[in-house]
């Protein structure tokens, strides 16, 4: 297999599976505790290396996910003395256990090849170079190995506690009163939480892994309002972001997992910008286009007022409309324009009519305004 | 005795709960007969919810013992439905109102087992009881506060329970929406189920309700309206700031006194 391959294989593998759990954690309001994990992971993983005299990958990993739940425990703790809010608990915790790790490694482990850097920024360049060996058979690219094995693991668990995990996020009293247990639910996501992240950061890092968890769950959730949807729409914008950045990364001659991680933002600015229902283009144009609609019912309503009565030549006139109404002139020309075309109102010389489908109108407008 | 306790949807004895050092709720001892609509009433902090949440479970409790039909709450889940109060959840979340009614469901099926055809015609009949069958696939967050609240009832109808707590479910719902959680709990009640309501309204508790429990973290009294719904109970239960309360009392005692009259004439011609 090429390098090249294994590689955009591994990101794609990577992404998918953070993106898997993205959507119940971005529900779930835990970005910042996913940001904890990442790097709480490095003292253990160093007390993994400790006991295991060397980087043995399995010890490391315990390691690692054992820090993991410790520090999603203690910001628990700390959260439940009531002493300390919400993400401060998150800001007290994970730089302690990072600063235990650095200290640790630094003391100790000055000697021994553990890079800082490869934990924090990965080497998904080096993907195809690290095989696995079983029984001195060379099996393929570990990375592809590992990544698959946490794609597997969270479909599994996605697939198998969907429905629990649903009720937990949405209502956890009522999860609770029908005998799901929120607690143990919370703890089963953030140890899975805690597995991919450990397998994930020898590809991406510790660092960017976050952007893959949170980045295409929060985008996918800017683009639909149905939770299934949300997953799908969040594992593909995963893949379309490793496959982007990497080619992104090839072209610049950029790290490949900051090129990742970069896309999913990008994408997320997009998103944020142009989606269809949520972003900000569609809610400004969907304000504007109240407006406007609100601004002809209320020249309706007020040409029916005056309809029939002494002052109609005075308020109906298209010239007094901005006096009458106090508005700018080229706004009273755009509401007028839209009543005409939707043959709500006639204009004849200066005078505004009222069409027949334009009188039901205001009619109707202001039964509804006498309803409320 | 122990009879009772079995016929009783509710028993509760001496039970206690606190936050850290300070008493919520004080040496309760209350017991609820079945088939009655049930409105716990008390000022602000008075524990009303905790009852609730210390009866399912949802709060640690200092003291005390709660049986329901006469068994503990991890024997009877099954019997029991629960509407949390309408602010307790993100209504953000990405699902449509089926889904959540279809949530009720949940817990007849257990663990792993996905809701099927079954549970999903079962939640559009809920919708349909509530007058909500046209909003089953709106998004939750479209929907008004009102419409949320019956969405919520619909699912406790789904959990096909005999004894229901509700917290507040008239809490900022519009008067369509009033009427219909009205009709549903008299529907319930016909039914012989029995539902416990965290209610805030003195106004309209004696046409909703027919048994009270006021509360303020002690049991202040508790028993049919006709009897427990007098000028000392609530005195009692709001101390003396709550003059208005008084006035609520003299009118429902007018009301009854008219009723009974009402009722007195009427029944020799009745069946």
């Amino acid at each position: 297999m090429s390098s090249a391959i294994v590689i955009l294989l591994t990101g794609v593998l990577v992404a998918v599976a953070c993106a898997l759990l993205g959507a119940f954690l971005i529900l779930r309001r835990m970005a910042m505790m996913v940001d904890a994990i990442s790097h709480a992971i490095l003292p253990g993983l160093v007390a993994g290396y400790f006991l295991a005299q060397g980087p043995d990958l399995l010890a490391g990993f315990a390691g690692a996910v054992l820090a993991a739940v410790l520090t999603v425990s203690l910001v628990e703790a700390l959260q439940n003395t009531g002493r300390v809010g919400g993400e401060s608990a998150i800001g007290i915790v994970f730089p302690a256990m990072f600063a235990l790790g650095t200290f640790v490694v630094s003391k100790y482990f000055a000697n021994v090849h553990l890079d800082a850097d490869a934990i924090l920024y990965g080497n998904i360049e080096f993907a195809a170079f690290d095989l696995l060996y079983i029984n001195g058979v060379s099996l393929g690219p570990q990375s592809l190995w590992m990544m698959s094995g946490l794609c597997l693991m969270n479909l599994l668990f996605v697939g198998l506690l969907y429905k629990e995990l649903k009720l937990a996020t949405f209502d956890p009293g009522l999860a609770a009163a029908l005998g799901f247990s929120p607690a143990l639910i919370h703890y089963a996501l953030m140890t899975v939480v805690s597995i991919t992240t450990v397998g994930a950061f020898t590809a991406v890092g510790a660092i960017l892994v976050v952007a893959l968890f949170v980045v295409p769950a929060a985008t996918a959730y800017l683009l639909t309002d149905r939770l299934p949807v949300m997953i799908l729409l969040a594992v593909a914008l995963g893949a379309l972001s490793a496959v982007c950045g990497y080619a992104v990364a090839i072209v610049l001659d950029a790290s490949v997992a900051g090129s990742i991680a970069s896309t999913t933002g990008v994408l997320f600015g997009l998103a944020f910008l142009f989606a269809p229902q949520h972003g900000l283009v569609a809610r400004a144009r969907r304000l504007q286009r109240q407006r406007l609609e609100f601004a002809v019912q209320t020249l309706l309503v007020h040409l029916l007022n005056h309809e029939q009565s002494a002052e109609q030549q005075a308020e109906s006139a298209y010239s007094h409309l901005s006096g009458e109404l106090r508005w700018h002139p080229p706004f009273a020309r755009r509401v007028t324009d839209a009543a005409k075309r939707a043959t709500l109102l006639q204009q004849h010389g200066d005078m505004l009519n009222l069409t027949e489908a334009g009188r039901a109108e205001a009619e109707a407008a202001r039964a509804t305004d006498l309803q409320r | 005795m122990s009879n009772v306790s079995i016929d009783h949807p509710v028993v509760i004895h001496d039970l206690t709960v606190a936050y850290r050092d300070k008493p919520v709720l004080w040496d309760i001892e209350l017991s609820i007969p079945p088939g009655k609509l049930v409105a716990i009433i008390g000022p602000n902090g008075a524990g009303k919810s905790t009852l609730i949440k210390a009866v399912l479970g949802l709060v640690p409790t200092v003291a005390g013992t709660v049986s329901l039909f006469g068994g503990s709450y991890r024997e009877r889940r099954q019997m029991i439905g629960y509407v949390p109060q309408r602010s307790s959840v993100d209504w953000d979340f990405p699902t449509h109102a089926l889904d959540v009614v279809m949530m009720g469901t949940y817990g007849q099926l257990g663990w792993f087992k996905r809701p099927g055809k079954a549970q999903r015609e079962l939640a559009l009949r809920c919708l349909e009881q509530v007058g909500m069958a046209d909003f089953a696939n709106r998004q939750i967050s479209q929907l008004s506060g009102g419409q949320q609240q019956r969405v919520f009832l619909a699912r406790a109808l789904a959990q096909d329970a005999q004894l229901y707590f509700m917290d507040e479910p008239f809490v900022g719902v519009d008067a369509v929406t009033e009427r219909a959680i009205v009709n549903l709990l008299r529907d319930l009640r016909a039914r012989g189920k029995t539902v416990v309501c965290v209610h805030h309204d003195l106004d309209s508790a004696p046409e909703y309700f027919d048994w009270l429990v006021l509360l303020n973290v002690r049991l202040i009294a508790a028993g049919p309206f006709e009897t427990t719904f007098t000028s000392e109970n609530l005195r009692k239960t709001y101390g003396g700031t709550m003059g208005a309360a008084i006035k609520h009392i003299e009118h429902f005692e007018e009301d009854r006194l008219a009723i009974s009259v009402q009722a007195d004439t009427k029944r020799p011609n009745g069946h």
